[in-house]
């Protein structure tokens, strides 16, 4: 930790900030910083860290200190670490924290996460070098004699051997894994080839193919993620497992909907199903799929789309023409109304609310004055 | 007296079956048979994968990259369903549907300040503080494929590139190219000045900018109140 030194964190005129991560607490060698939690900022120049409550703590360490770093996994109750090997520090150090250390490592500790990118980042920057590139670069550290650099020498071939090691694990592990994979895609190209064929026969309908063998080829399909190429169907990529969902849903969304003057974006039925759900989550194109079967099951609920993509699930009750005539009631009512009053006077989200003044517009009873205040409907009194 | 109804359909179809066979296409049912029974082969190698690798694609998420390409490589989608085998028994479903909740949760809380506008970066710092310390940790690659998921709900989802990363917008689309291109040009001159955007309104040195740019909501949090302030 006595690499760092006091910084105001501005960046220089070359320097530019790559990434920066919250929740990050420093580590002097394997001890705990006397510092709080801070946020970690990579600029193409510099580490610098900043104590999130007292935000004129801010120290920095030009990237050149740094040798090596290695990732450190998270285990039971610890954090993922970002452990970084560095050069002494040089003579001209302005001062900083620390003014001596044992180590000659410091370490990052993600408590907030982020170490994924902070690592992949890291490793750009210190492979891209661009520091050296400008002259608002710090002076490189240089050995401070033969007997320095060799003891130096051999601390870091030590743990660049242990990183080596790990490297290679890893990589074992992961090659293993991709060798077993790369077996299993071959299979799994088979099957996509085989459903390839089976489609286009269903389609130039060669053979006798029943309702129920296509239903079950569609399930196959799900089961391998393998795209849906026969798409005669109305109903969409609907299996059985689809169906059962639809009339899950015709029941679970019957309050909120209610609630929620009677229509939904299906982002938001999204984000309530799976909340709700905990595990087992739905994927999106389930979801889409199951709704679009809300029809052929005669279940009260539809999914509609407007003119400009968003998709909303809506009460069978609520009819165009009573959407309509309500927006056009409380036009003329108030005068003039944004998308924001508007959803402020039926408690609907602002989307769906500017959704159906657009579509009173398109009806012809609603007429726009489109400014930089922003966008207001009017009665059409043309 | 049995009527015989049926035996001369059945004796067409044999026919027909034949005569197809002859011509050495092998019929759609019989391939929908080998299918399954294929299917069902590697339902259980996925199965052994699984027992083996499942923590290699929950913890590297090198690994889940290189695995999303091999699955587009050949033609298959294993996000496409949680029913599918992919998600139920390597766990990749769950992970990234989880992942579009919490991208969809933290850009509708943020939308009446950027309009719906946020940077990648700043979508991720948010996600990964909401998903609290005992999660996992997400990368920039897991957020961008959930986000491409989110797009079959019509949600208006989309990514803008912008100056090597990304804009990401979550409103439906009412940018057009001038829009995105003035987007552009601005994060050019963001990174040749190395200046934060200030409010014209503010004292001294000041420049206009979309608040989803703005460094400082970026850093503290501001309500909605203070940032209609922000912008004039």
């Amino acid at each position: 930790m006595d690499r760092f030194s006091w910084s105001n964190g501005l960046l220089e005129i070359d320097e530019t900030l790559v990434i920066q991560q919250r929740g990050v607490r420093l580590y002097d060698g394997d001890d705990k910083a006397k510092l709080d939690l801070g946020v970690a900022l990579l600029s193409t120049h510099r580490l610098i860290w900043r104590d999130v409550k007292n935000h004129e703590c801010c120290i920095a360490m030009p990237l050149s200190q740094i040798i090596l770093f290695e990732e450190q996994a998270a285990g039971i109750g610890k954090s993922a670490k970002i452990v970084i090997h560095l050069h002494p520090a040089p003579a001209n150090k302005e001062p900083g924290p620390y003014q001596h250390s044992k180590y000659s490592f410091i370490k990052l500790s993600f408590k907030e996460h982020g170490q994924i990118e902070f690592h992949r980042r890291l490793t750009e920057e210190m492979t891209q070098k661009r520091w050296e590139k400008t002259t608002a670069s710090q002076p490189i550290p240089t050995g401070t004699g033969s007997q320095a650099g060799r003891t130096r020498a051999v601390g870091i071939v030590g743990i660049e051997r242990k990183i080596e090691e790990r490297r290679k694990e890893t990589d074992k592990n992961i090659s293993e894994a991709f060798e077993d994979l790369s077996k299993l895609m071959v299979k799994a190209k088979e099957m996509v080839e085989l459903s390839r064929s089976i489609a286009n026969k269903i389609k130039d309908k060669q053979g006798d193919i029943t309702e129920d063998e296509t239903i079950r080829f569609k399930s196959y399909l799900l089961s391998m993620g393998i795209a849906n190429p026969v798409t005669r169907e109305t109903h969409g990529s609907g299996t059985h497992y689809h169906l059962q969902l639809a009339k899950q849903l015709g029941d679970m969304l019957q309050a909120p909907l209610e609630e929620r003057g009677g229509m939904m974006a299906l982002t938001e039925v999204y984000c309530l199903v799976n909340r709700a759900r905990g595990m087992e989550l739905l994927s999106p194109e389930d979801l889409l799929n199951a709704c679009k079967m809300f029809e052929s099951l005669k279940l009260p609920l539809r999914l509609r789309v407007f003119d400009s993509g968003v998709m909303v699930v809506q009460l069978q009750s609520h009819s165009e023409e009573e959407m309509i005539a309500s927006a056009l009631d409380n036009v003329s009512d108030k005068g003039s109304l944004t998308a924001e009053e508007f959803a402020k006077l039926l408690g609907l989200s602002v989307l769906l609310s500017k959704e159906r003044l657009l579509l009173a517009e398109k009806m012809g009873h609603l007429c726009r004055d489109d400014s930089v205040e922003g966008l207001r409907f009017y009665p059409n009194l043309f | 007296m049995r009527r015989g109804v049926g035996a001369g359909a059945i004796a067409k179809k044999k026919l027909a079956e034949a005569k197809y066979k002859e011509r050495g296409n092998v019929l759609a049912e019989d391939q929908i048979v080998q299918m399954s029974k294929q299917l069902e082969t590697f339902k259980s190698n996925l199965e052994e994968f699984a027992s083996k690798h499942k923590q290699e694609i929950r913890k590297s998420s090198q690994f889940r990259v290189q695995f999303q390409e091999m699955c587009a490589t050949i033609g298959v989608d294993p996000l496409a369903s949680g029913k599918g085998f992919w998600s139920e028994m390597l766990g990749v479903g769950d992970f990234y549907y989880e992942l579009g909740v919490q991208i969809i949760e933290v850009c509708l809380a943020l939308k009446h300040r950027n309009g719906g506008l946020i940077t990648l970066d700043e979508l991720h710092q948010r996600v990964l503080k909401g998903r609290g310390k005992y999660a996992q940790d997400v990368s920039q690659d897991d957020l961008v494929r959930a986000i491409k998921k989110l797009k079959v709900m019509g949600s208006g989802f989309g990514m803008i590139p912008v100056g090597g990363s990304y804009l990401v917008q979550s409103v439906p689309a009412e940018l057009n190219m001038d829009h995105t291109v003035v987007l552009q040009l601005a994060e050019d001159h963001l990174l040749k000045e190395g200046l934060a955007w200030l409010d014209s309104q503010a004292p001294g040195e000041a420049q206009y900018w979309l608040p989803a740019l703005f460094s400082e909501l970026t850093h503290r949090d501001v309500t909605p109140e203070e940032a209609n302030q922000m912008t004039p």
